[in-house]
């Protein structure tokens, strides 16, 4: 079990200054993300598009946000919890106990949702029966590829995950790629290459195609397929691989005992403390009137919520407003020199 | 100002006005429409504003930005005649515009 005096949940901007503002007042966190990289939606999302409104940066790409996120808390040793979602948040006296889905555990004061509009899940394929298939002849994400070797793969999607595995797969196995139009989104590069494998027959290119059926019984025997035209084809294969991205999703935080309202968390706006004691809500996940999903605004509220949880988990300590530019201690946490 | 109609998967019908310059997203998401989430806000970088339209509708409305088709592919169930809510802008020219909504966004 481990012990700290906050406990973030998601590694987005907002996550990562909230980090910031509790180190700096002397209290120590840990931060939780489902995701296998720092940055939530900045990262997952947008890495290249050009942010505008940051204060006192005139313009940033999502990447660049995190990275400057990221060096700020160079001076912080903060441990970092990623590919990891939290699954459960209980009660235990004035505690939370705080537990993820691989197994680790948190005791703490202070929850921080800072959650985005909730944990990235993979898109999966929508028609009847996947869920019986899946994590067996039905993966979103590949962890070994052996497993494949000598089998027939059919591989859905059009962006890079889908060609990238394509492209490598075709060395030992039999590919299948199959998207709903003839344009890729996925680097020209790669695009070129699969057309060349296409070209020597060693991979079998379906476009304008989408998953129509899946046969089998116990695992999957073959596919049907169908383009615009309603024309069906069926694929004799082992395996079937969807690569549709991600997609956010509440998940497990609907069950917590928060005040929920269309996605997102009612929190007041002094402590931007939830209806429960010691959790808070900041950045777009939470709700409160005049609310703008703007990450400035998460800023603020993680920097308010951070105050709070001072209190909380220093109860026989006064909290004390202090500058980055005067404060002795502050520098001290900073490892910069006092004047 | 437009009349646009919503139809939802269940075949329940929104029909509303929508002010000239806002999206078809917005219109939704300000009346309370169900069926439509927009996750990103607007910002074409999610595809939680999913909507199928009309087929005599379709080549009548401004043609798919940039990126739209790339965001669409992972879309729930997109279809020939799928287009992110949030890139088709209202004008007078929209009035009586129907849009078919997904079963569901995620």
């Amino acid at each position: 079990m481990i012990k700290t005096d906050a406990l973030i949940i998601g590694a987005g901007p907002t996550g990562l200054f909230t980090a910031h503002q509790l180190k700096l007042i002397g209290l120590d966190c840990e931060i939780v993300d489902n995701l296998d990289k720092i940055g939530g939606q900045c990262i997952e999302l947008y890495p290249d598009k050009p942010i505008y409104d940051i204060p006192a940066v005139p313009e940033c790409t999502g990447e660049e946000l995190t990275n400057n996120l990221i060096n700020q808390l160079k001076p912080f040793d903060i441990k970092f919890h990623l590919s990891e979602r939290v699954d459960q948040v209980k009660k235990d006296g004035d505690k939370w106990i705080v537990k993820t889905n691989k197994g680790t555990s948190f005791t703490t004061p202070n929850v921080i949702i800072a959650g985005g509009v909730g944990s990235f899940e993979p898109r999966k394929f929508s028609v009847e029966g996947h869920e019986k298939f899946e994590n067996k002849s039905i993966l979103y994400s590949i962890k070994d590829k052996n497993i494949f070797k000598g089998k027939t793969v059919s591989i859905f999607g059009g962006g890079d995950s889908a060609l990238d595995w394509a492209v490598e797969l075709s060395n030992n196995c039999n590919v299948n790629l199959i998207h709903r139009r003839d344009e890729f989104r996925g680097a020209q590069a790669t695009v070129d290459k699969v057309h060349e494998l296409t070209k020597s027959k060693k991979i079998n290119l379906f476009t304008k195609f989408q998953l129509k059926k899946l046969n089998g019984s116990n695992e999957i025997e073959s596919i049907d397929i169908e383009d615009d035209g309603k024309k069906t084809l069926n694929l004799k294969t082992d395996y079937v691989l969807g690569f549709f991205g991600l997609i956010m999703q509440l998940g497990p935080i609907a069950n917590w005992g928060l005040n929920i309202d269309r996605k997102t968390v009612e929190v007041d706006t002094e402590k931007f403390e939830t209806n429960q004691k010691g959790i808070y809500a900041v950045g777009d996940i939470c709700n409160y009137p005049g609310k703008l999903k703007l990450i400035l605004s998460g800023f603020h509220e993680g920097a308010l919520a951070a105050r709070a949880c001072f209190k909380l988990a220093r109860p026989n300590e006064k909290y004390r407003f202090e500058f980055t530019t005067s404060s002795k201690a502050i520098k001290n946490r900073l490892g910069v020199k006092s004047d | 100002m437009a009349k646009i109609t919503y139809i939802e998967h269940n075949g329940t019908n929104h029909t509303i006005d929508v002010q000239n310059g806002l999206t078809v997203m917005e219109g939704a998401v300000q009346n309370n429409i169900p069926g439509i989430d927009a996750d990103c806000g607007g910002s074409m970088a999610c595809a939680t504003c999913h909507v199928y339209v009309k087929e005599d509708w379709f080549d009548k409305i401004n043609k798919k930005n940039e990126g739209e088709d790339d965001m669409l592919d992972q879309a729930y169930e997109p279809k020939k005649n799928s287009r992110l809510s949030c890139q088709i802008i209202v004008s007078d020219d929209l009035d009586g515009l129907v849009v078919d909504m997904p079963e569901k966004q995620t």
